[in-house]
């Protein structure tokens, strides 16, 4: 059943969402990474929420116009401009008062979402609107979704998608360095407008697959996730719209091969699972690679000051330094040394007094700052140099360097 | 014309020809962050060719001064000009090195990604980087000798490197006015000498270098010219005669002891 969803051999209906949601996906990945690297994230959760009584004034007006309430392009519409009111209102709140953004964001997010639910109340006692079914741009309903919504979805998207690769290059610059970018001349206002309508684009835009409040999860889990492969912010885009698209795609065909499986959420899952195992086993950055790289620089250090103690005579009485030792076969488990644990500390004892004489000798004062107590001599002077550095020291000669 | 209007203009055309000839001019500027102001009604005549150093106490707003200069942040009122012309249209003619404080260093990019940001006006917003621009960011780079680290992610590099790559950014500019940000601030030794041999060629190619500079020791040894700023300007001009025990106590008030000036290398005065 999944196989035949993930082929698109489950219907009409199920193709035309497994489509949109991979662009949307795609796109909302692409822009979210935006906003993420110029820290705004949370200004997503603002104008998602903020759209909500936009979707309620457009039902109103087009069926008091005498039209189908439940137009796509129409609510879209609606719900683009309240949600423009709502980015204003937080950019008011914070340039004119002492509040931060984050509180701006709140409070207006909350507001403006308290209206929505009113109107949609409102909505469902009206004769019209009983069967409107517009709570479903909450989570999504793709249930009934047209080969029309489907195609100002992905024409949404599309849009939405040529604009972030036109502007990237001005938004990197302004997220890593305003001032700088300011200095420049990039309009650095111009530029941060220019985002937030990008986002309240894939906002509008997912409304009916995902909907308004999952959207801020398409948005921010593909960068974050992206961002644990790659340092480089060109790739973190590239890969957070790959991660999009293919939670996307992968969201809509397990949902649609069962019933009663809801799309957004279940695309929302896809992606978190994607962020998990990120997390966890991402070479550089991921949580297993950070322990193990821990524990190996642990295990340096031990071992190091464990060959200290030996050289110069002294008991060792951390139990992890002895196994540590041990397990290398340098001393034995009552933390008396073998001959290969004696030579070793030797040479340790020995390098630390180059060390000294290296730090007292002016021309290795480049040398000298990559000093971190654990680092091999060998490997940052030539054995010329240590050569000349041991005519500096008396110390035991003929023990291999 | 009366012999006084002859004169009044005649002083009119001088101060202005001195403007025109200015790389920087900044007339009665003031920045305020809330309702004190941090800069207030300043004048400042950058020579050409020279090099500078804004110097004063902690919150005499020496940034804030090199920040308003450049419209990163808004005076509330004055002008500046550039070689005579308003701030907007010389863009390409500034560069400018921000604290490297300001930065979050883990943002994803690379060391000659951040170079290749000083090209932007080169590039514009979608013009493809080519090799042409790569090599040319890794000149700037070999300059101020982080050639090596080209690849390397900026969270690796210590600070003095980091401030090096700020400047490598700058030199990519290509401008002929470099504004720093405190450019010695927390840097190492060897830094320190890699960023003023850098700042001393540009003054050589005829280039004019200007840095909020808090280091009173090494202004002889750097600097030709001196802005010494407490919230208004306590003096301006060249080191041998501005950067004086006189200038300083005015500038720095109780806070410089007057132990400290007299172990300074100073000026005439």
């Amino acid at each position: 059943m999944l196989f035949d969803a993930l082929t698109l051999q489950l219907g009409y209906n199920a193709t035309l969402v497994a489509l949109g949601s991979a662009l949307l996906g795609i796109s909302a990945g692409v822009t979210g990474t935006f906003l993420f690297l110029r820290k705004r994230a949370l200004v997503a959760d603002a104008i998602s929420h903020a759209t909500l009584p936009g979707v309620g004034l457009a039902f109103i007006v087009m069926v008091s116009l005498g039209g189908d309430g439940r137009n796509l392009a129409g609510l879209m519409l609606g719900s683009a401009v309240s949600a423009w009111a709502g980015l204003l209102a937080v950019q008011a709140i914070t340039r004119r008062t002492r509040l931060a953004e984050d509180a701006a964001i709140g409070a207006v997010l909350s507001v403006f979402f308290g209206a929505g639910v009113v109107l949609l109340t409102v909505i469902q006692n009206m004769s019209s609107g009983r069967q409107a079914g517009l709570d479903g741009l909450l989570l999504g309903s793709t249930a009934g979704m047209l080969f029309q919504d489907a195609m100002i979805i992905a024409g949404g998207g599309a849009i939405t998608l040529a604009l972030v690769l036109l502007l990237r290059r001005a938004m990197t610059v302004v997220a890593f360095d305003a001032e700088y970018a300011r200095s420049i001349g990039i309009n650095t206002d111009r530029i941060d407008m220019l985002t937030m309508l990008l986002v309240m684009a894939v906002t509008v835009v997912g409304l009916k697959i995902v909907g308004l409040i999952l959207i801020v999860a398409l948005l921010i889990i593909p960068p974050v996730t992206a961002r644990f492969w790659t340092e480089r912010s060109e790739l973190v885009a590239a890969y957070a719209g790959a991660i999009g698209g293919v939670s996307g795609y992968v969201g809509a065909a397990i949902s649609a091969s069962a019933p009663s499986l809801p799309t957004g959420p279940i695309i929302v899952l896809t992606c978190f699972a994607l962020f998990i195992v990120s997390l966890f086993f991402a070479p550089e950055r991921g949580v297993l690679a950070a322990y193990l790289r821990h524990r190996r620089f642990q295990r340096r250090v031990h071992i190091r000051q464990g060959l200290l103690a030996l050289a110069q005579d002294l008991p060792v009485y951390e139990p992890l330094t002895i196994r540590l030792l041990a397990s290398e076969g340098l001393a034995r488990r009552d933390g008396v040394p073998t001959e290969a644990g004696r030579a070793r500390a030797a040479k340790a004892l020995r390098d630390e007094h180059r060390w000294h004489v290296v730090h007292s000798l002016p021309d290795y004062e480049a040398v000298s700052s990559l000093y971190d107590g654990l680092r091999d001599i060998e490997t940052v002077l030539t054995a010329d140099q240590i050569a000349e550095i041991d005519t500096h020291i008396g110390g035991p000669k003929g023990v291999p360097a | 014309m009366t012999h006084l209007e002859l004169a009044a203009d005649h002083g009119h055309r001088v101060a202005k020809e001195r403007l025109d000839a200015s790389p920087l001019a900044i007339r009665g500027l003031t920045v305020s962050y809330g309702e004190k102001p941090a800069v207030f009604s300043v004048d400042a005549t950058i020579e050409d060719g020279s090099m500078t150093a804004i110097i004063g106490p902690n919150g005499a707003g020496k940034s804030t001064l090199l920040k308003a200069a450049l419209g990163v942040i808004k005076p509330l009122s004055g002008t500046v000009t550039v070689h005579g012309k308003p701030l907007e249209s010389a863009r390409g003619r500034i560069a400018y090195v921000p604290q490297r404080a300001s930065i979050d260093w883990d943002f994803p990019a690379r060391v000659i990604d951040v170079v290749l940001m000083g090209l932007y006006r080169e590039l514009g917003m979608i013009a493809r980087v080519t090799g042409a621009h790569r090599r040319k960011a890794l000149d700037c780079l070999e300059r101020v000798g982080m050639g090596d680290f080209a690849h390397r992610q900026i969270g690796q590099l210590s600070g003095g490197q980091q401030q090096r790559v700020f400047l490598a950014r700058a030199l990519a500019q290509d401008a002929d006015l470099y504004l720093l940000d405190e450019p010695f601030a927390g840097v190492d030794a060897a830094t320190e000498k890699a960023i003023i041999d850098v700042l001393k060629a540009l003054k050589a190619q005829g280039r004019t270098v200007v840095a909020v500079h808090h280091d009173l020791a090494t202004i002889t040894d750097y600097f030709d010219h001196v802005f010494l700023i407490n919230v208004r300007k306590v003096a301006e001009g060249p080191v041998a005669t501005t950067f004086t025990a006189e200038t300083l106590q005015k500038a720095y008030g109780g806070r410089l002891a007057t132990a400290q000036i007299e172990d300074l290398e100073l000026g005439a005065g």
